[in-house]
C-alpha cells in the first residue's frame, strides 16, 4: 500500500483519516490555511465548509471565513480577496456554480488564482440535487483549468496541489478541484493525508507581483478594455492555459513522489494491448473498470482511459493513450443540448481528429440527475463498441445507457 | 473636527485628471471630496457605472488609489474580501497592521437594484468599510433607464412620456432607509452641493465601529436634463424642496443635518430638471401633486424619527 | 528579430500601473467656454477648487493660481459657485489655448 513516509521530511504522518470526500478537502484546506474562504452552503458540498467551519471555531486555521449570502458573492469576496493580496478557496456545487458563472469568468480575465472545490452537480430544472456533470460542463471554457478526481483520497491529494497550479507565475488562473457529488463528497474511505508541515511547504504561501494590500500600491485591478486591448488579453490567456498544462503535470509528479500516490494528466487501464477502449471522467471509473474485467474475461480486450486533467485538455497525452484503438466509447455524464455530439465527445473528436489511424467514436449518455449507471450498463456499451469496430460505422446518435 | 478647504487643498488628489466622465457630472465632485475628507489612505472598490469605464479605461487610470472593480452588483462583497483578507494577512504575520480605510462607491443601480443583496450581505456581516452610493436616480451609463431610486413622473428612456403613461409610474424605493434598518452604525444622505456635509459625514463614517453608508445626491445633467454648470444648484434645489433631505443616523439615532424646514415646493425642483417637462408644463398636473404630498408626508414621518416637532 | 506583438507586452489581468495617467487625456477639447478669473476679486475661499469635477484648479500654499486649461471641460460650475463672482465664462477660441492637440480627447 502507499506511504506517506516517502515525505523524507522525518516527520512522523498522522493516521489515515476515515472520512468521507468533502472532509478530506476540508482537511487539505485546514493545511493550507489561506486567508479567506468564502462559501454559500449547496449540497453537496456541505461537508466541505462545515468541517471547515469547525476548524475555524476550534482556532486551527488563520484563515478569515466569510457565510457569504450566494455563491456570487461567495466568488466575488475570493475576487475580492485575491487581488488584495491574500489566497481565497471557495465550494460550490451546480446551481451554485450556475450563480458565480459571471465571476468564474471575471476572475480568470483579472488573472486571480481562486481554487474552488466544485462538487459536481445536476442543473436545475427540474430540480435534483444529485451528481452529473452539468455544472463541469458549464463552465469549461471559462479558462480555469481544472482537475477531477476520482476518489476521497484523490480529491484530497489535488486539492493540496491547486494552490501551486494556480498562483504558478506562468499560470495565474483560478482552478477547479472537482469531486463528484455523493459519490465522492459523501463516501467515506480511508484517506491517507500527509502531516500539516508538509502540506504547508508543498503549498506555500501566495506571493503575487501586484496586489492590492501592499503598502504604497496604486495599481487599478478590474479596467475597463474596450476594442483596443480585450482581444489580446485573451490571447494572454489562451497562453496561460497552455502554459498550465506541464505545470500541472510537474506539480502532480511532485505530490505524488510526497505521498507515494502517482496522480497523472490522464489515468489508463488495460489500454496497452487494448482494441477498444472507453473515455470517462470522476468516479465512475471504478463501475467502468468492473465491467472492463468482466469483459476482458470473456475476451474483449478494452481497456479504459480516464482524464483527471479536463481542462486544459491533454491532447497529446490523449492521442497517445488511444494510438492503436480501433474504437471509443465516450462516457458524458451530462448534455449539450442541440451540439453536434455531447461535451466530451466533442474534445475527443477535436483531439483524434488529425491522428493517422483515428479511433472511431460513439457517445453514451450515462448517470444524470444521480441516476445510477450498474456495470452490466457499461458492459453494454463495451458490446456496442465492439460491434462499431467490426462494421466500422460511428452512430450519428449517442446511447443513453440506463434511461427508462 | 474641522474641514478647511485650503488646508484640505495642501494635500495631493487622490483622484486624477483627464478622465471621462460629463462635463459638470457631480459624481467627481462627490469623489474628490470624499477621497479628500479621508484621514486614512483608502482601498477602493468600484461597481461598474460611469465612475468605473470613464476613469479606469486600460492601460490608463485616473486613480491614486488601490482600487477593485470586479463588477456591477458585487462591490460592497468585493470590499469584504478585500478587508477579510486584510485580517488575515496581518493574522499570519505577513503583513503589518496599518490604518486603511476600505471605500465602495456605487452607483443607484448597484446599490439599490442589481447590487441589493450583495450591499445587504456585506452590512449584515458587519465588514468594516463605507459604502457611497453616487445616486443620479437612473442607469445613466447605460443610457438613462430607470432605476428603483429614479422619482415618480421622471422621464427616463424606460419611462417615456406617451400618451398612455406619464414618466415613471411608481414612487422610488428609500434605501437610507433600507440600509439604516440593518443597524449598522452609521448611515446618512449628502448631496453633491454640499461639501461640508458630505465631508464631515464621510469622516464619521470613518471613525464609524463597522460598516458604514451614505448615500450622496449626484445629480446626473445628461439624464436630468439640465445644463451642465447648474449641478450644484439642481443639487441644492432638490433638498430644499425636501426631495431629498440631508441627515444621518448614528447609532440608530436619527438627525437632521440640514434644514429642519422644506423651503420650496417641490415644483421649484422639478422646473429645474427637463425629465419632469411633461408634467410641470401644466401646474395643475396630478403627478406634481401626489409628488408634493408624498414628500410631505415621508418629511413629517422623517421629523418624527428626528423627534423634531413639525413647525409648519 | 522582431518585435513581440501587442499581446506579450501588455499588462496580464488588464492590472493598470499608471496610476493617475489619464492626465495625458486633453479633455479641455470638449470645452466652449473657458472660465476667466478676476484674481483681483478672489479670496481664495477654494470654493470653484472642490467643487470642480475635473481638478483643474491649480493650487499653490492654499491659493487658487491658474486653471488647468488642458482638463478643464468649460462645465461652468465653478463660475456659478464662487460666492463672488469672480469667475466668468467666456467663449473658447482654440487660438487662445496654450495646451498641446489632444491624445484621445473623445474619451
Amino acid at each position: 500500500m502507499t506511504t506517506t513516509q516517502k515525505s523524507g521530511s522525518g516527520i512522523k504522518p498522522p493516521s489515515p483519516q476515515a472520512i468521507n470526500g468533502g472532509e478530506a478537502v476540508a482537511y487539505a484546506m485546514r493545511q493550507i490555511d489561506p486567508e479567506v474562504v468564502a462559501a454559500y452552503p449547496i449540497t453537496p458540498q456541505t461537508f466541505i465548509i462545515e468541517k471547515f467551519s469547525e476548524y475555524v471555531a476550534d482556532g486551527l486555521v488563520n484563515t478569515e471565513y466569510i457565510n457569504v449570502e450566494s455563491e456570487h458573492a461567495a466568488m466575488s469576496a475570493c475576487v475580492g480577496a485575491t487581488a488584495a493580496g491574500g489566497r481565497s478557496q471557495t465550494a460550490t456545487s451546480g446551481p451554485g456554480l450556475a450563480l458565480m458563472y459571471e465571476m468564474l469568468w471575471v476572475a480568470s480575465g483579472m488573472r486571480l488564482p481562486v481554487v474552488m472545490h466544485l462538487c459536481s452537480r445536476s442543473f436545475s430544472a427540474p430540480l435534483n440535487i444529485l451528481c452529473d456533470h452539468s455544472d463541469v460542463m458549464g463552465m469549461r471554457e471559462s479558462s480555469w483549468p481544472m482537475l477531477i478526481g476520482a476518489s476521497p483520497q484523490e480529491a484530497y491529494d489535488q486539492a493540496v496541489v491547486m494552490p501551486t497550479i494556480a498562483e504558478n507565475k506562468e499560470v495565474m488562473l483560478p482552478s477547479a478541484n472537482v469531486l463528484d457529488g455523493f459519490t465522492v463528497t459523501h463516501s467515506v474511505e480511508r484517506v491517507e493525508v500527509l502531516p500539516d508541515e508538509v502540506v504547508k511547504a508543498f503549498a506555500g504561501e501566495y506571493e503575487p507581483d501586484i496586489w492590492a494590500l501592499e503598502p504604497g500600491s496604486t495599481a487599478t485591478f478590474g479596467t475597463l478594455d474596450a476594442n483596443d486591448f480585450y482581444f489580446e488579453h485573451k490571447r494572454q490567456q489562451v497562453e496561460a492555459m497552455k502554459n498550465s498544462l506541464e505545470i500541472i503535470r510537474t506539480q502532480l509528479n511532485a505530490v505524488g513522489e510526497i505521498t507515494g500516490r502517482p496522480m497523472n494528466l490522464i489515468e489508463e487501464y488495460l489500454l496497452d494491448d487494448a482494441e477498444i477502449g472507453l473515455v470517462v471522467l470522476g468516479s465512475s471509473e471504478g463501475m467502468v473498470r468492473a465491467a472492463i474485467n468482466e469483459a476482458r474475461e470473456a475476451g474483449i480486450k478494452v481497456g479504459m482511459l480516464r482524464i483527471r486533467l479536463f481542462r486544459p485538455f491533454p491532447v497529446a497525452d490523449v492521442r497517445k493513450a488511444l494510438e492503436g484503438i480501433g474504437a471509443v466509447g465516450v462516457l458524458d455524464r451530462a448534455i449539450a443540448f442541440g451540439t453536434p455530439g455531447n461535451s466530451l465527445l466533442q474534445d475527443l473528436a477535436t483531439a483524434t481528429r488529425t491522428m493517422p489511424n483515428r479511433p472511431l467514436l460513439m457517445d453514451f449518455v450515462y448517470g444524470l440527475g444521480g441516476r445510477a449507471t450498474p456495470k452490466f450498463q457499461f458492459r453494454e456499451a463495451i458490446g456496442h463498441v465492439l460491434k462499431m469496430n467490426e462494421s466500422q460505422v460511428e452512430p450519428e446518435e449517442p446511447g443513453y445507457l440506463g434511461l427508462k | 473636527m474641522t474641514l478647511k478647504l485650503r488646508e484640505l487643498s495642501l494635500a495631493p488628489d487622490l483622484f486624477g485628471n483627464g478622465h471621462g466622465l460629463c462635463a459638470g457630472c457631480a459624481e467627481s465632485v462627490s469623489v474628490r471630496q470624499i477621497l479628500a475628507a479621508l484621514e486614512n489612505p483608502p482601498v477602493v472598490a468600484l461597481a461598474t457605472g460611469c465612475l468605473e469605464v470613464s476613469t479606469t479605461r486600460f492601460p490608463d487610470t485616473t486613480w491614486k488609489v488601490p482600487l477593485i472593480h470586479s463588477a456591477f452588483e458585487n462591490a460592497a462583497t468585493t470590499i469584504g474580501g478585500v478587508e477579510a483578507a486584510y485580517k488575515a494577512l496581518v493574522r499570519k504575520g505577513r503583513m503589518e497592521d496599518r490604518p486603511l480605510t476600505f471605500l465602495v462607491f456605487g452607483g443607484d443601480g448597484a446599490t439599490y437594484d442589481i447590487g441589493f443583496q450583495w450591499l445587504s450581505g456585506a452590512l449584515e456581516r458587519g465588514h468594516k468599510f463605507i459604502y457611497i452610493c453616487l445616486n443620479n436616480e437612473g442607469y445613466m451609463n447605460t443610457g438613462i433607464q430607470r432605476s428603483s431610486a429614479t422619482l415618480l413622473g421622471a422621464w427616463t428612456t424606460t419611462t417615456p412620456s406617451g400618451d398612455a403613461r406619464s414618466g415613471k409610474p411608481e414612487w422610488h424605493k428609500d434605501m437610507t432607509k433600507i440600509i439604516a434598518a440593518h443597524g449598522i452604525p452609521y448611515v446618512a444622505q449628502a448631496a453633491s452641493h454640499n461639501w461640508k456635509d458630505l465631508m464631515t459625514k464621510v469622516r464619521k463614517a470613518e471613525q464609524a465601529d463597522g460598516p458604514s453608508f451614505i448615500n450622496v445626491l449626484t445629480p446626473c445633467d445628461r439624464g436630468w436634463r439640465f445644463e451642465p454648470e447648474k449641478t450644484m444648484e439642481v443639487s441644492q434645489l432638490m433638498v430644499e424642496a425636501g426631495l431629498w433631505p440631508l441627515y444621518e443616523v448614528v447609532e440608530g439615532k436619527w438627525k437632521m443635518t440640514g434644514a429642519r424646514q422644506k423651503k420650496r415646493p417641490v415644483m421649484d425642483a422639478l422646473l429645474s430638471q427637463k425629465r419632469f417637462s411633461h408634467i410641470t408644463k401644466n401646474a395643475d398636473d396630478a403627478t406634481i401633486a401626489a409628488i408634493q404630498a408624498k414628500v410631505d408626508e415621508e418629511w413629517d414621518a422623517l421629523l418624527a424619527l428626528c423627534a423634531i416637532p413639525d413647525t409648519q | 528579430m522582431s518585435e513581440q506583438p501587442l499581446w506579450k507586452q501588455i499588462q496580464p489581468g488588464g492590472i493598470g500601473v499608471n496610476p493617475g495617467s489619464t492626465d495625458r487625456v486633453q479633455t479641455g477639447d470638449w470645452r466652449t467656454e473657458v472660465p476667466v478669473i478676476d484674481f483681483e476679486r478672489c479670496t481664495h475661499c477654494m470654493i470653484c477648487w472642490v467643487d470642480c469635477p475635473d481638478t483643474s484648479f491649480e493650487v499653490a500654499d492654499s491659493k487658487l493660481v491658474a486653471v488647468d486649461l488642458k482638463h478643464c471641460k468649460g462645465c461652468g460650475i465653478c463660475a456659478q459657485v464662487c460666492p463672488v463672482k469672480c469667475i466668468d465664462m467666456v467663449p473658447d477660441s482654440a487660438a487662445d489655448r496654450d495646451t498641446e492637440p489632444s491624445e484621445n480627447g473623445a474619451g
